[in-house]
């Protein structure tokens, strides 16, 4: 269900997606290993929703998001971007979809050129596809940085003379200058202070709704992905271990990683506290994954099958899921525990 | 323990039982912190006043540039100076002056009194010596052990802080741990001198959640076990409701509310403690609603406002009168307690509930 209220289209659907990097070692510097970032990864999204990609350091959840719009390329799998497969896309077609596919980055320090004025940043994408007139271009940057809520005068000033708050403002303006269909959001609030965070959030929740945007929206903060997704999707080493609606991810979470990484959420409660021993140990490498489930080695319910054999992505019980997101989950032991 | 502080009057004269839950380790009065930039003198701490007892948990709150982390090193002198300069105030440790200590006095108190933890586990971490020379060379130091004696120690101290095969670990430099490892390493170099103070700033920030959740559970739980008291710096108010028994909230280089934990959350008197709550995405709030936020942003330190530094940002103030409003930009208020916790505001939350004492008893610029 999206924020207007209905289910759109698939607008997005990705299967088995890879994307594996060579480790390089030896004396001839060659190829000694693979790191498996993004190891098959599928989803389906519709138009107008919010899939929020949640895992921590390391899972691929950054990897997935850049893949999407081929910033990576990816090792194998097909990305459909309404109907057409962006994966194997080249030249004019890739440069056509990128317009319809844009990011907004973590970092507004780094992602914005220091040279270029925020008029001209935020002109770029337009000068670079050949839209509109030079009036035309000017009156639509006007426009966009009226509506992120920027101040009139921001068009002739540097991205150095602004807050972070503002400057994410900027990158959100930029990813909106082609009136893309998806906008891929790689953790955006996560360097802000809360209470620009906030603000933050409702700018891209009104664009979503006044635009009928389609969000993947990567970030570690599961309270900010509760907030904004309609679907989540966790992560870990490379894969999907968990994928639902909101509701459910947060009610009914049926993988044992999915209730350790919410159980490890600090909440705003101190009469919340966890009394609760906390999940031991580390993600592992994704140069040597463990075989079989790639969490059982920090999993309490493992047992012995767990090391055999890798769980596939399956729906859960006879539940059907959650208006209409399918709940599906990778563990052998997901009805039992 | 009967120094000669024990008859000095409470520098706020009393502020009420927050003030006087246990006598404090650690007392921070009127701290006043100055860095020289390009653009003159800015103050990023200006009288900031707070108390820790051994056993307790002091949180200290804010956005970046509210001056928690510069209030934090304040407390060592580990401002770079320059540019930076402790102005004024007095940071009493267990009776002793530390701005007043020379350079010597100073060392003795570092690491072995008042520990200090950092968000970067490199900042404590020397690359270039593996874990156990580094571990050993603290208790070499601190209580004079050999090198069988100092390895035992420091592997059983890297097994309590949750390091598997901690005797392989000994062997390591620091570049080869991973991030949540490093800071393990780090927090077990800080506590190897048992310190009475352990200073905590933002070391969980870069971390996991999971791995989070571990550090904190290893810091309350070393805590319970040597009675330390802990400052522990953050910009996450859900960390600070897991480990804190007070808080402080910092604005703009000032502390603007400060009390029990519960009652900050609960009953906060300060606007912008309020607003900082609200704005963080609630458990079951999906983005049907829009999220309350604190319009604008915090403001420079080179050109603070006058009177209240948060009335520009304040809702509570945009529904006062003409002269109350006048009073929020023109006066400053003075850190006064409210309803058991100490609040920097002319016109607190809830005062509703507030007693006729306190109703009558505010007068601008000091505290009863």
């Amino acid at each position: 269900m999206n924020a207007n209220g209905n289910g759109g289209d698939p607008i997005l659907v990705v299967d088995g997606l890879k994307k594996y990097y060579p480790v390089r070692g030896g004396i001839l510097g060659g190829k000694i290993g693979e790191i498996r970032a993004v190891d098959g990864v599928s989803f389906t999204l519709r138009r107008g929703e919010t899939l929020g990609l949640v895992g921590e350091s390391g899972c691929g959840k950054s990897t997935l998001g850049r893949a999407l719009n081929r910033l990576e390329e990816p090792t194998d799998g097909t990305v459909l971007f309404e109907g057409k497969d962006l994966a194997y896309a080249s030249g004019a077609e890739l440069f056509r979809l990128r317009r319809d596919i844009q990011m907004i980055f973590q970092d507004p320090y780094s992602s914005l050129n220091p040279r270029m004025t925020v008029g001209e940043i935020v002109r770029e994408p337009l000068l670079v596809h050949g839209v509109g007139t030079k009036a035309e271009q000017v009156e639509k940057v006007r426009e966009l940085l009226e509506i992120v809520g920027l101040p009139g005068d921001t068009l002739g000033r540097y991205p150095h003379e602004f807050s972070g708050g503002q400057r994410q403002r900027v990158g959100i303006a930029r990813a909106l200058t082609l009136e893309p269909k998806l906008v891929i959001a790689d953790e955006p609030v996560s360097s802000l202070d809360v209470s620009v965070q906030s603000q933050v959030l409702n700018l891209m929740v009104r664009l979503q709704r006044e635009r009928n945007l389609t969000y993947v929206f990567i970030s570690h903060d599961l309270s900010v992905v509760e907030y904004i997704s309609d679907a989540i999707a966790i992560m870990y080493l490379g894969r999907i271990v968990e994928v639902g609606s909101v509701e459910t991810i947060f009610e009914r979470a049926a993988h044992p990683y999915t209730r350790a990484l919410i159980e490890a959420i600090p909440v705003p409660d101190p009469r919340g506290r966890h009394e609760v021993e906390p999940l031991a140990g580390e993600a592992p490498s994704p140069v040597s994954p463990p075989p079989g489930c790639p969490f059982h080695p920090r999993c309490p319910f493992a047992i012995s099958a767990c090391s055999e054999a890798l769980p596939i992505l399956e729906a859960v019980g006879a539940s059907g899921g959650d208006r209409g997101h399918e709940h599906l989950v990778a563990c052998i032991r997901k009805g039992e525990i | 323990m009967s120094r000669s502080e024990d008859e000095l009057p409470s520098p706020r004269g009393g502020s009420g039982a927050y003030a006087g839950l246990a006598e404090p380790l650690l007392e921070v009065d009127d701290l006043q912190v100055a860095f020289e930039t390009e653009d003159g003198l800015l103050h990023a701490v200006d009288g900031v006043s707070f108390q820790v007892a051994a056993g307790r948990t002091l949180g200290i709150v804010g956005e970046s540039g509210c001056g928690k982390s510069v209030t934090a090193s304040s407390i060592l002198r580990l401002i770079p100076r320059p540019p930076g300069r402790i102005l004024g105030g007095e940071i009493r440790f267990a009776g002793t002056d530390i701005l007043r200590l020379t350079s010597e006095e100073l060392s003795n108190v570092r690491g072995k009194e008042i520990s200090m933890i950092f968000q970067d586990p490199m900042t404590s971490l020397n690359p270039v010596f593996t874990i156990e020379r580094q571990m050993g060379e603290v208790l070499k130091l601190r209580f004079g052990l050999n090198r069988a004696e100092a390895g035992r120690r420091s592997a059983e101290m890297l097994r309590t802080v949750g390091i598997a095969d901690p005797e392989e670990r000994l062997a390591a430099y620091p570049h080869e741990l991973s991030g949540g490892m490093k800071q393990r390493v780090m927090i077990a170099l800080a506590l190897l001198c048992e310190p009475k103070l352990l200073i905590a700033d933002e070391p969980t920030t870069a971390l996991d959640v999971t791995i989070q959740a571990q550090i904190l559970h290893l810091i309350k739980d070393l805590q319970k076990r040597t009675g330390a008291a802990v400052i522990f710096i953050t910009h996450d108010m859900g960390v600070i409701a897991e480990i804190c028994d007070e808080v402080a909230v910092m604005y703009a280089g000032r502390v603007v509310e400060q009390g029990d934990v519960v009652e900050i959350f609960e009953r906060s008197r300060h606007p912008y403690t309020k607003g900082l709550l609200e704005s963080i995405p609630k458990k079951g709030v999906s983005n049907k609603s829009e999220l309350p936020t604190i319009e604008g942003m915090v403001p420079s330190l080179h050109n603070p406002p006058e009177g209240c530094r948060f009335a520009p940002r304040c809702g509570t103030r945009e529904k006062l009168g003409e002269a109350d409003q006048g009073r929020c930009f023109g006066e400053a208020p003075q850190l006064r307690p409210v309803g058991g916790g100490l609040v920097a505001c002319h016109f607190p939350l809830g005062r509703a509930e507030a007693t006729t004492e306190e109703l009558v008893a505010p007068t601008p610029g000091g505290a009863g």
